[in-house]
């Protein structure tokens, strides 16, 4: 399909390869609502909580803050800005456990709240199509807006006007397929018109043709509220479509092609196709960036899961720790054994519950003994071929697999292991119980590391090649100098004395070359 | 502060395994076993269990020797499943030695010596077929007419001296009890210039295939329609194989009905149901893309068709699927999938 056809959105659907038709489990927390969790004793705030390089820090150890003041500068246009929770006096900055999918620790500022909860805010825009789109998006960077879906990508750069590619589409990504995640859902069904106004607000900024809601077909209370919100607010440039619930649709790619047909290129980016994806959270606390001034410092995390007593999805300061959010949801349950970050198949594991939530922690799952439990060992692999059947990158795991196993790490890169977006669909199926996800993600590091590795080789050589370069050039220099001195005929010896210099010379060659010899003889 | 052991994700376990799968196929082949009784009598249940025996005790000693753990590779039914699929290619008297000898074959050699599960190049039980069909050619096409047709039905007892003791009850011997399959009448009929009419005048055939065996191979068909229903199976080979045979004999059976066999007969005798259902779609020696599955298939079939047409064998399913084994690692390298977005 060629970008620039007009098309309606949502008339049909494409379909993507592969995915899962997944238990959704959602109802177990949205059945107890969206609820404010209350303000804990003490905040940690990693200072790094977007994708690049995190903005500068610039308060220190002592100072007291105010809610929603701003912990960092910002230096480079990439940065976000990070902000104090709530007010309190900043105990420390230092290294703490994160939940991070790589990094066991990082910079951390630690607030001690005094429970007054004094908030600062930006100056509330409530007129903002007054504003033009640069104010707009200087306001989300100021206000830490980085994707709330869990990537942390800086919202603005999504919202970069002066791409070559103008906006067609603009999709708020509601379709949260993974199960038990429900903090999207929540958000649409209890705060609907923050969600609306936050994707015209988005729109705005992207100057976007066409803006939809895209949604799971199972949500048909969110649905509702959704729509009847539409006219109260008298929004029409604005569609709600029902997706076909797939795993793994809420990815960007996976949505983009259900919708418009179109493939992101391995590589590229959305905005080639003319196409943003911006989360429905992201959405809703750009609304309160840029209406109320508020800056990100909370977020709705669904604390669900078999593994404690009250499922519930909590509005929680940035920063709160795990278990505090844990106790609000009725405490563990005896049988609880794991604690995920995230979904059941793309989550992160913790190794325990004192670190807090960030910007990216929609949802804590807490899961039981018979949940995880698999149905029986590891087996060799009989190339059953299921999951080639469910990638919905539609590679070949299997292959993948096989060359990976066999140290070949070049070739499963020719078989585009980069392409693979991991999303557990393989391992859910593979009848050998073969941790294949891990596998990739491990080559795929190994990878980056070698990559490293050669471009420091690489530079080294370059680096050894230079000098010898230098060098060479360096004696060239020297010899010529030499000989040029050599040729300018001296006058203001005599001829006498340039005589005796020359016979001293001429014995001093023959010596030399003597010497020469014999050294050479002896090589 | 409660600590937990953490584990990269996915943290749902898939919910099948590989035990389950091989128990599925075994339980789509009990409509063809249980035809294979009703018209053929008691003696494939005896070859059956006695092959199962000899391939879980091959199984054992493998893995003894390899130094693998027991218990999870015994449980996967992997080498009972090898050993049915063996029993269900090869007359149900054979002497209890040819199927200890096929079954070493089949999980010794080819399956072990090549790495065990999921290494195999080449499908075992056709493995173990193969070296028995040339071995001991006169008792490997020695088959029993149907129970129907036969002056002297063999019984549990008798079936039981046969197999174990390689002789019969007094009054029988096997030349008497054997009777010609539909395929070596074709066979036969054909080359000494018989008509496709006086051929089928044999008693041995039935409505669309041989006597008891069309409804075997309805059997084979029914459960082979359940694995992929169960999705256990991909319908890749099955269509492929199948879809190969009609397109491949239709013009001759059209054009030249007097030497050529109908479509019909052609799906429902020898081997082609079992092979399309439960043999090509092994998937450890068969192809794992989707456009290698439709190849894979294909070319069974073509073998297979030129084998019963010119080759020295009436059935040639076995050697079909064993070439395109050999095919397999080309056949995957250049059927690779499009990646997403490439």
């Amino acid at each position: 399909m060629s970008i620039d056809a007009p098309q309606d959105i949502g008339q049909r659907f494409w379909r993507f390869h592969g995915g899962l038709s997944l238990r959704h489990w959602k109802q177990m927390s949205l059945q107890h609502g969206l609820e404010q969790a209350p303000l804990p004793a003490q905040l940690i705030v990693p200072i790094d909580q977007q994708i690049g390089t995190p903005a500068e820090l610039t308060v220190s150890v002592g100072d007291t803050v105010l809610g929603g003041q701003a912990l960092t500068r910002r230096t480079e246009a990439h940065h976000v800005n990070v902000h104090a929770p709530s007010s309190g006096r900043i105990t420390a900055i230092e290294d703490r456990p994160v939940i991070h999918p790589r990094l066991d620790c990082q910079r951390c500022v630690v607030i001690d709240t005094d429970g007054e909860d004094h908030q600062t805010t930006l100056p509330a825009w409530d007129h903002w199509p007054e504003y033009n789109h640069e104010a707009l998006r200087e306001r989300l960077a100021e206000a830490g807006l980085a994707g709330l879906g869990g990537a942390l990508f800086p919202t603005h750069l999504k919202l970069d006007r002066s791409t070559e590619q103008p906006t067609r589409l603009l999709i708020i990504n509601g379709a949260e397929c993974e199960p038990y995640i429900a903090a999207d859902e929540s958000l649409m069904r209890w705060r609907p018109e923050q969600v609306l106004l936050g994707a015209q607000i988005l729109s705005r900024i992207l100057d976007a043709e066409q803006c939809v809601i895209a949604i799971e077909d199972q949500m048909g209370e969110v649905e509702n509220h959704l729509r009847q919100t539409l006219k109260a607010l008298q929004i029409d440039n604005l569609a709600i479509i029902k997706v076909p619930t797939i795993y793994p649709e809420g990815g960007e790619r996976q949505l983009i092609r259900v919708l418009t047909g179109d493939e992101v290129p391995a590589g590229g980016l959305p905005q080639d196709l003319g196409v943003v994806v911006q989360n429905v959270g992201t959405a809703a606390a750009s609304y309160q960036a840029v209406v109320d001034g508020q800056p990100l410092i909370s977020r709705v995390v669904s604390v669900t899961g078999r593994g404690v007593n009250h499922p519930v999805n909590l509005e929680a300061r940035i920063g709160t720790p795990v278990w505090f959010l844990i106790e609000q949801a009725g405490g563990y349950t005896e049988q609880a054994a794991r604690l995920v970050m995230g979904g059941p198949l793309m989550g992160i594991s913790l190794p325990d519950d004192d670190r807090p939530v960030t910007k990216a922690s929609n949802c804590l799952l807490t899961m039981i003994d018979t949940d995880i439990q698999p149905v029986a060992e590891e087996m060799p692999c009989i190339r059953c071929g299921k999951c080639s059947e469910v990638c919905p990158a539609a590679l070949l795991p299997q292959q993948l697999l096989a060359q990976i196993r066999g140290n070949q790490l070049e070739e499963a890169r020719a078989l585009h292991l980069d392409a693979c977006i991991e999303c557990g669909c393989c391992d859910y199926v593979c009848p050998s119980q073969i941790p294949l996800t891990q596998t990739y993600r491990q080559a795929k590091h190994d990878l980056a590391l070698s990559d490293l590795a050669q471009q420091q080789a690489d530079r080294a050589r370059d680096r050894h090649e230079f000098k010898e370069q230098r060098l060479a050039e360096q004696k060239a220099r020297r010899r010529q100098r030499l000989e040029s001195r050599r040729e300018q005929p001296d006058n203001s010896k005599s001829d006498d004395i340039k005589a005796a210099i020359a016979r001293a010379r001429e014995k001093r060659q023959a010596a030399a070359d003597q010497n020469c010899d014999a050294t050479e003889s002896q090589d | 502060m409660r600590q937990f052991d953490p584990q990269p994700a996915p943290h749902i376990p898939a919910p099948s395994s590989v035990r389950r799968m091989m128990l599925q196929v075994l339980v789509a082949l009990i409509p063809g076993i249980a035809a294979h009784v009703w018209f053929f009598g008691p003696a494939i249940a005896i070859q059956l269990i006695l092959a199962c025996g000899f391939a879980l005790g091959f199984e054992a000693l493998c893995l003894k020797a390899r130094g693998r753990p027991l218990l999870p590779y015994l449980n996967d039914l992997s080498a009972p499943l090898t050993a049915v699929l063996y029993v269900l290619c090869l007359p149900p008297l054979m002497p209890w030695y040819t199927t200890a000898i096929g079954l070493l074959f089949a999980i010794v050699v080819a399956k072990h010596l090549y790495g065990g599960l999921g290494h195999n190049l080449f499908n075992p039980a056709m493995v173990g077929y193969a070296v028995i069909l040339v071995a001991f050619p006169l008792h490997a096409t020695s088959w029993l007419p149907p129970a129907s047709l036969a002056e002297n039905p063999i019984g549990l007892m008798s079936a039981l001296e046969a197999i174990f003791t390689g002789g019969l009850p007094a009054p029988l011997s096997f030349d008497a009890i054997t009777e010609a399959t539909p395929l070596d009448h074709w066979q036969n009929g054909i080359s000494s210039g018989q008509m496709m009419s006086e051929i089928r005048q044999s008693p041995v055939f039935g409505d669309y295939g041989g006597v008891g065996w069309e409804w075997i191979a309805n059997g084979y068909l029914l459960g082979g329609l359940y694995l992929m229903a169960r999705r256990i199976i991909s319908w890749r080979v099955p269509v492929a194989l199948l879809g190969s045979v009609v397109i491949l004999t239709l013009p001759g059976s059209l054009i030249d009905p007097d030497t050529n066999p109908l479509v019909m007969e052609h799906l429902f005798t020898g081997g082609i149901m079992l092979a399309a259902f439960f043999i090509a779609t092994d998937p450890v020696s068969g192809s794992t893309t989707p456009r290698g599955m439709l190849i894979f298939g294909a070319g069974v079939a073509i073998l297979t068709l030129i084998i019963r047409r010119w080759g020295a064998y009436p059935e040639g399913i076995a050697f079909a699927v064993l070439m395109m084994n050999m095919a397999v690692p080309l056949i995957d390298r250049h059927t690779r999938t499009r990646v997403f977005g490439t």
